[in-house]
């Protein structure tokens, strides 16, 4: 469990990107993190891996506080892959980049092999075992990143603008994937601002807001209030925007699944016939 | 004559096995708001780096077929005269900012090109306004966010005032208000001015609808070349993995299950509640 209580953070220069925030992800939960530039989102999540330390309050994973235990400790429990893949990448080869940190984990080679092997296939990855990641295309290098993070198997992952530069396809194999992982009862934490794939998804949806958080549950309720996104920068799912547009008594406006949408709209137009 | 006409262009970087595009002819005319589109790697950028003579006159490689810009052949044609007539915002803006503040950075290609002072001082105050960036001028680029470098990208190529302005992916890294807005400026742009627009987008939801002709590729090839509409409710463009806008997939899904909602192709939410609110008043 990840327990976030009362935390402030601030910059060196001054600015106060957290501004109080208090969270509770429990095992297995699948959380969309979501808000306007700068809303203090990412700021927020490294703190789940202890890459920053609240200037108060407390961040605790498994009940230990995140200023108690070693950033290596914290990153075997929590797998953080960055928005840009090219902050995280150095190695030679595909392969080396996984080893990396399972060689500083302490795990034996045969271990390793293993690992590298299982992340490599789950990725789609194995023809560039023993390519430089720099040759790799950014969703290739993002899916690097990703396998290295996975090899040594976190209980939660944390992804940040996982979408970014994701063609349709890219985005629907995430997905599935995300899915996967949560059948294996992974903690799965999406920084995000596409409102398309959060909609998809159906996570429960955190919004933030200069250095706060605003809200705080259901995508479908969360994402289908105008005002409420509005105030993030958030566009509403296309879905929603109909609904809100039809705006017609007897028809709920809090509805972002394509499939929910046809039912409902084809029962609206055999009752109004 | 079009504004942009390229005959077989095909091209290969240096060094490579195949070539990134291959036997490309498309035609755009003055005006158009033209939306290119296709998976990762199937010669989006590509494409798009040959309307300035970036390739091949700066990404060398080798280069076949025709193609013509404003009526001047971007292949040989200098690259800062080309410039005049083609600005490019590309995907990652850090590539393209190096001024030490916003100003200088939107100001630089005017200086270039000799601008007087008041005509510069116009022009950078109208392209920060446009963008949403005013009160950002004194700043470095170098210590703002992603989104906000974006918008400092636009700005700089929006301040040149070319014909056709072309933008790969330009609001990646915004929250989709601010994506939005900055989609609204360049087609009110295009519409109020007459500045022909290229978007390489892969978020059709959010740009199908300003787009009057679209372009999907893959593999290197143009696969649908012509009107949004038609383009979109053709059902092969979905073997491709071209992310259909939500409003147009549901549109598909009422008819299929019996909804007589006519067939103009809904490309936004509000065009398809409008044909619902129609569909209902009968």
């Amino acid at each position: 469990m990840l327990t976030v209580e009362n935390i402030h953070y601030a910059y060196a220069s001054g600015v106060e990107a957290l501004k109080g925030v208090s969270l509770t992800v429990k095992d297995g939960e699948f959380v969309a993190v979501m808000g306007q530039n700068g809303a203090g989102k990412t700021t927020l999540v490294k703190h789940f891996n202890g890459l920053l330390k609240p200037s108060s309050g407390r961040v605790l994973i498994d009940d230990v506080e995140t200023t108690k235990t070693s950033v290596a400790a914290l990153a075997k429990t929590v797998g953080f892959v960055f928005q840009n893949p090219d902050h995280q990448l150095f190695s030679e080869t595909v392969e080396e980049e996984i080893a990396f940190a399972l060689k500083n984990f302490g795990y034996e080679p045969a271990v390793i092999e293993d690992r590298i092997t299982w992340a490599v296939n789950l990725l789609g990855l194995t023809q560039y075992r023993k390519t430089s990641p720099f040759m790799l295309s950014g969703g290739e290098r993002k899916r690097v990143a990703l396998a290295s993070v996975l090899s040594w198997d976190p209980k939660v992952l944390v992804l940040d603008e996982p979408t970014i530069g994701q063609d349709h396809q890219q985005k629907e194999n995430l997905r599935q994937f995300i899915m996967q992982l949560q059948t294996q009862g992974k903690t799965i934490v999406v920084v995000t601002h596409d409102v398309e794939f959060v909609a998809e998804c159906n996570p429960r949806v955190v919004l933030m807001r200069e250095g706060k958080i605003i809200a705080d549950g259901e995508g479908k309720n969360i994402l289908t209030d105008p005002q409420m996104l509005e105030q993030s920068s958030i566009v509403l799912p296309q879905v929603a925007q109909v609904f809100t547009y039809l705006n017609l008594p007897g028809l709920p406006k809090n509805v972002i699944d394509l499939y929910e949408a046809k039912r409902l709209l084809l029962k609206m137009l055999e009752t109004s016939q | 004559m079009a504004l942009i006409e390229t005959k077989s262009l095909t091209y290969s970087y240096p060094g490579a096995t195949k070539p990134s595009i291959s036997d490309v002819s498309i035609k755009v005319e003055k005006g158009e708001f033209v939306l290119i589109t296709g998976p990762s790697g199937c010669g989006k950028t590509t494409l798009c780096r040959t309307f300035n003579g970036l390739i091949p006159q700066f990404y060398q490689g080798e280069l076949k077929g025709e193609i013509t810009v404003a009526g001047l052949d971007a292949a040989k044609h200098p690259t800062y005269e080309m410039a005049r007539h083609v600005g490019l915002v590309f995907q990652n803006p850090e590539n393209q900012l190096f001024a030490l503040s916003v100003e200088k950075d939107v100001a630089f290609g005017l200086e270039n090109l000799g601008y007087p002072r008041d005509e510069m001082r116009k022009r950078v105050d109208w392209a920060l306004n446009l963008t949403g960036i005013s009160d950002l001028r004194d700043r470095s680029p170098h210590e703002m966010s992603g989104g906000q470098q974006q918008r400092v990208a636009i700005a700089a190529v929006l301040a040149m005032q070319p014909e056709i302005i072309v933008l790969d992916e330009p609001t990646s890294f915004l929250d989709p208000l601010s994506a939005q807005k900055i989609f609204d400026v360049i087609h009110e742009l295009n519409k109020n001015l007459g500045l022909t627009v290229i978007l390489v987008e892969h978020r059709l939801d959010l740009t199908a609808k300003y787009a009057n002709h679209i372009i999907i590729m893959d593999q290197g090839k143009v696969r649908f070349d012509g009107e949004t509409r038609r383009i979109l409710s053709n059902e092969e463009t979905r073997l491709i993995g071209v992310g259909i806008p939500k409003a147009t997939l549901l549109y598909e899904m009422l008819n299929k299950d019996g909804a007589n909602l006519g067939t103009v192709t809904p490309l936004s939410s509000d065009e398809l509640a409008k044909m619902l609110l129609e569909v209902m008043k009968h």
